[in-house]
């Protein structure tokens, strides 16, 4: 058994796990975190991505054990109260979900990718970026117009604040 | 996936003598190959040794005509390398070429070299540039470190520290990733040295990456794609799948060579 401790989604939590638990199990089973997904067993869909001390991994594709002493944002950590990030907000107003259920995955890369890019993001950056995810029902159409106009929201907003 | 017992050594002295004292043991480091094949149940080691935490496998350092990266610098990070942009590009290029971004934060050099499938990127690069594999027990010249598909010349209680890679003159790669999987359904990359040209193809050979040597001698005297016109691969040496068979991947290896050498300038 191995004893971790990790900040997430602003909450210290320590918990013992067995050594083989993937993050992903842990956020969803021991923390009820079930807003990250777990589209297959392959490490190939992205429906369970995170961000790790800031950085997108697939949670499904990490150890509990290795995350001790991160910092772990989730797909419920993004909101601030009743006000959606401006990417979660973008999918709502570009229809960027069907069935939704890589969009949290989708929602995590897209703020990995914003972060990481800075600046209002083209489609074939986007497109490029989203390599690790996968969507069987939207064709991807609306989820790139959603991430072009939140990473030119979020531009603008550090713009303002600069 | 079944039981483990988890460890997490914090130098690379530490890491050795776990590994030379437990019993069926795997080193993990960025785990996107390990974890999911634990995850399928085709890998059950007893015990993990986690180098995810050794400062002295990080890093990228540039001089006297080397680059030299650790074994546990992740894909991302070469990719973003300002001294990787600047000594080899190619390499840089390469990196930024493997997965998606989400495995590219994970996924180590040392991991992908180590593991040696035989559709990975990297192992093209180590071979083409001719880098030193440096290990915890000796360096070993590119040209004898791999030794066939998932295979290379580690033993069981050896690690891979570092890697040495002399900055070329110039040098590119061009892959023809797999629409679905992004690992290369061939690579080549191709080096000019001080020594002469060399041209290391990965993706297509059923050993894993080899040198095509044909193309090294025509390209001694001729460093253009056209060079490569008269030459063949016998596809007996090739893999062959559902994605493209023997025949083609001999051709698409020529393919490729001619974009590699295109893009060198
Ligand atoms: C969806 C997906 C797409 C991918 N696409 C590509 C692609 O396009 N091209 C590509 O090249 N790869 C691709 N990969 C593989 C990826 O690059 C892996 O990161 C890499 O193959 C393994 O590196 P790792 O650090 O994750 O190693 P791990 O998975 O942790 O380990 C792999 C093996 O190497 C051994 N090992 C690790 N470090 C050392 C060391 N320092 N010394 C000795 N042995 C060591 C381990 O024991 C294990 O056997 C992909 C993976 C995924 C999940
Ligand atoms: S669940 Fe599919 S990549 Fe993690
Ligand atoms: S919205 Fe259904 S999988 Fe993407």
């Amino acid at each position: 058994m191995a004893t971790i401790s990790l900040t997430v989604n602003g909450k210290a939590v320590t918990a013992t796990v067995e050594d083989r638990t993937l993050l992903v199990q842990y956020l969803r089973e021991n923390l009820g975190l079930t807003g990250t997904h777990v589209g297959c067993d392959t490490s190939q869909c992205g429906a369970c991505v995170i961000l790790v001390d800031g950085r997108a991994v697939k949670a499904c594709t990490m150890l509990a054990a290795q995350a001790d002493g991160s910092t772990v944002t989730t797909i419920e950590g993004l909101a601030t109260g009743d006000q959606l990030h401006p990417v979660q907000a973008a999918f709502r107003e570009h229809h960027g979900l069907q069935c939704g259920f890589c969009t949290p995955g989708m929602i995590m890369a897209a703020v990995d990718m914003i972060n990481r890019r800075g600046g209002a993001l083209d489609e074939q950056t986007i497109r490029h970026e989203l390599e690790g995810n996968i969507c069987r029902c939207t064709g991807y159409h609306n989820i790139v117009k959603a991430i072009q106009a939140a990473s030119a929201e979020m531009a603008g907003m550090r713009q303002a604040a600069e | 996936m079944y039981q483990t017992t988890y460890h997490r050594p914090s130098t690379v002295q530490e890491a050795a003598s776990l590994l030379a004292s437990a019993e069926d043991v795997k080193l993990l480091a960025g785990g996107q190959t390990l974890i999911p094949t634990m995850k399928q149940r085709l890998a059950a080691p007893a015990n993990l040794i986690d180098l995810g935490r050794i400062a002295e496998l990080k890093g990228i350092t540039v001089s006297g005509g080397t680059v030299t990266i650790g074994a546990g610098t992740t894909h991302a990070e070469v990719h973003t390398s300002a001294d990787v942009k600047a000594a080899i590009p190619a390499l840089a290029k390469l990196a930024g070429g493997i997965g998606d971004p989400h495995v590219r934060h994970l996924g180590t050099i040392g991991g992908s070299v180590a593991n040696n499938d035989p559709a990975a990127d990297y192992p093209s690069a180590v071979l083409g540039l001719g880098a030193t594999v440096v290990t915890t027990k000796r360096e070993i010249p590119a040209d004898d470190f791999f030794a066939g598909m998932f295979t290379t010349a580690l033993e069981e209680d050896e690690i891979i520290v570092r890697f040495v890679f002399p900055v070329p003159r110039k040098a590119a790669y061009a892959k023809f990733a797999n629409p679905a999987s992004r690992y290369a359904m061939t690579g080549v990359f191709v080096a000019v040295t001080g020594d002469g040209v060399r041209v290391a193809v990965t993706g297509a050979g059923s050993d894993g990456v080899f040198r095509w040597m044909d193309a090294e001698a025509a390209l001694a005297s001729d460093l253009s794609p056209s060079a490569l016109d008269g030459l063949s691969l016998d596809p007996s040496g090739m893999l062959s799948d559902i994605h493209g068979d023997a025949a083609y991947r001999a051709n698409l290896v020529k393919v490729m060579a001619k974009r590699a050498l295109a893009a060198l300038g």
